[in-house]
């Protein structure tokens, strides 16, 4: 749903992944610590929104399929490869009788040529390599914001600074309430959490 | 009463062997020569070729050595039909792997997948397994170069010189003698298979009509297969039989020199 938001923001050595927590049913929040970020391997993370039981459903067969792939040969896909898969897979879904509504970031780092990748992908299976993206209303108060301010050389502190920008922004300016945001990190080291972003200030 | 266990795939004789399996191994013994040789800087695959005859078109620049897809070659020894069957089957499980993943399949996965459909053939349903075993070369980026060989009966296995067909026992014999690892290009690679050849077929004289050679080699980003034109192979011919010489007249020298003392 067009009501929740991902944010991924892709730098030179590192990708940052933020989802908000609420999981919306109608006009009601069920639950206000969901996680909407899925490990695929190792290096590889996808954040997904949509028909609520579409997400998981797609989240899980990909994250299986690319494990299981690990299993037959011994080695991980690289994220280029699982993002090409993962496109594949919807494309084929799309135009079947039971297509999945899901929108997706997907962030990873590929350990063997050092280099961390972001792709946007969209419920039609349309695939792009990103520096930084925001599904949702979320990126209509946002994209803006990274328009001006990001560089691919930031530091992990200041990634983190510019993602709690945009997610004051949010808070602020979107009728709907989303006040708190997920946080990974993908780099070389692997996957892994950050502080919780909690928007501070009121609405304007 | 061996018979009872020659007509079908799927059983096993008393003493726990498949004959259709081996007889087609056996096959395989009567069919034209392919080695390859593993170098520093690329692949080589050469094989024999028997049917020349200067009626036949020529329109085919190589019979035994197939492309695969951009990384990979390989070449057949066997049943040619059969062959063109598996190799049509390499070519689709090649293009299906990069459909779907959008790169290059792995070499040891394309191996795998092709000797599973010929172990099936083993097993299931009266049918006769393939006559062919084939020798892949081929370039990923998690391994590098790489030469595998696989059977009729679906085994596998990777190389850094092997060959198959006729008297590929003396053959792997020469290449155990000759093959230095880590210090071979793939031109001594290519002289290399030539030697082996010469020893190991029934001719005199090497002839380029009667053999095919392939090359595999890493430029920039790219892999670039080469199936040799004839005239390339003959100045690799030339040069191997002035090394063979050089190398027959050292040795009577020194046999004259030693007979002089």
């Amino acid at each position: 749903m067009a009501m929740e938001c991902l944010i991924g923001i892709k730098f030179d050595d590192f990708v940052l992944i933020a989802t908000d927590m609420s999981h919306i049913q109608s006009i009601m929040v069920q639950k206000s610590d969901d996680d909407k970020i899925h490990k695929l391997s190792s290096h590889l993370v996808m954040a997904v929104a949509g028909e609520a039981g579409d997400t998981t459903q797609f989240a899980e067969y990909i994250a299986k399929n690319i494990q299981l792939y690990k299993m037959r040969n011994g080695y991980e896909l690289h994220p280029s490869s699982a993002v090409h898969f993962t496109r594949h897979t919807l494309a084929t879904h799309l135009r079947s009788r039971e297509p999945y509504f899901v929108n997706l970031l997907m962030g990873g780092y590929n350990p063997a040529i050092n280099k961390s990748e972001l792709y946007y992908m969209d419920y039609l299976a349309a695939s792009v390599p990103v520096n930084y993206y925001a599904f949702g209303y979320g990126g209509m108060f946002t994209l803006s914001i990274m328009d001006q301010e990001y560089h691919s050389n930031m530091t992990r502190e200041a990634g983190y600074e510019l993602l709690k920008k945009c997610i004051g922004e949010v808070k602020r300016r979107f009728v709907i309430n989303l006040p708190k945001f997920r946080v990974r990190i993908i780099s070389k080291e692997g996957i892994s959490d950050m502080p919780t972003i909690i928007a501070k200030g009121e609405a304007a | 009463m061996a018979r009872r266990y020659d007509s079908k795939t799927t059983i096993f004789s008393p003493e726990g062997r498949l004959y259709q399996v081996e007889y087609a191994m056996e096959a395989i013994g009567h069919a034209g020569t392919c080695l390859g040789i593993l170098a520093n800087d690329g692949i080589v695959l050469a094989a024999e070729r028997r049917n020349t005859n200067k009626l036949l078109d020529d329109v085919f620049l190589s019979d035994k050595i197939y492309v695969i897809n951009e990384d990979m070659a390989c070449c057949v020894a066997g049943i040619t039909s059969d062959a063109n069957v598996l190799t049509n089957e390499l070519r689709a499980i090649a293009q299906r792997h990069t459909l779907q993943f959008g790169e290059p399949m792995p070499c040891e996965q394309l191996v795998m997948r092709l000797c599973d459909i010929k172990q099936a053939y083993t097993q299931y349903g009266g049918k006769r397994p393939f006559g062919v075993s084939i020798l892949y070369m081929g370039w990923d980026n998690r391994h590098g170069y790489q030469l595998y060989q696989s059977d009729p009966s679906g085994n596998y296995s990777g190389w850094k010189a092997t060959c198959i067909g006729n008297s590929s026992a003396a053959a792997v014999s020469i290449l155990k003698q000759e093959y230095k690892e880590g210090e071979t290009d793939l031109y001594e690679a290519q002289l290399l298979a030539l030697k082996v050849m010469s020893k190991t077929l029934d001719m005199t004289k090497l002839n380029a009509e009667k053999l095919e050679l392939a090359t595999l080699v890493r430029k920039g980003d790219k892999t670039e297969i080469l199936v040799k034109p004839a005239d390339k192979v003959k100045e690799l011919i030339k040069e191997h039989e002035q090394r063979e010489a050089k190398a027959e007249a050292a040795k009577q020298d020194k046999a004259g020199k030693s007979k002089d003392k």
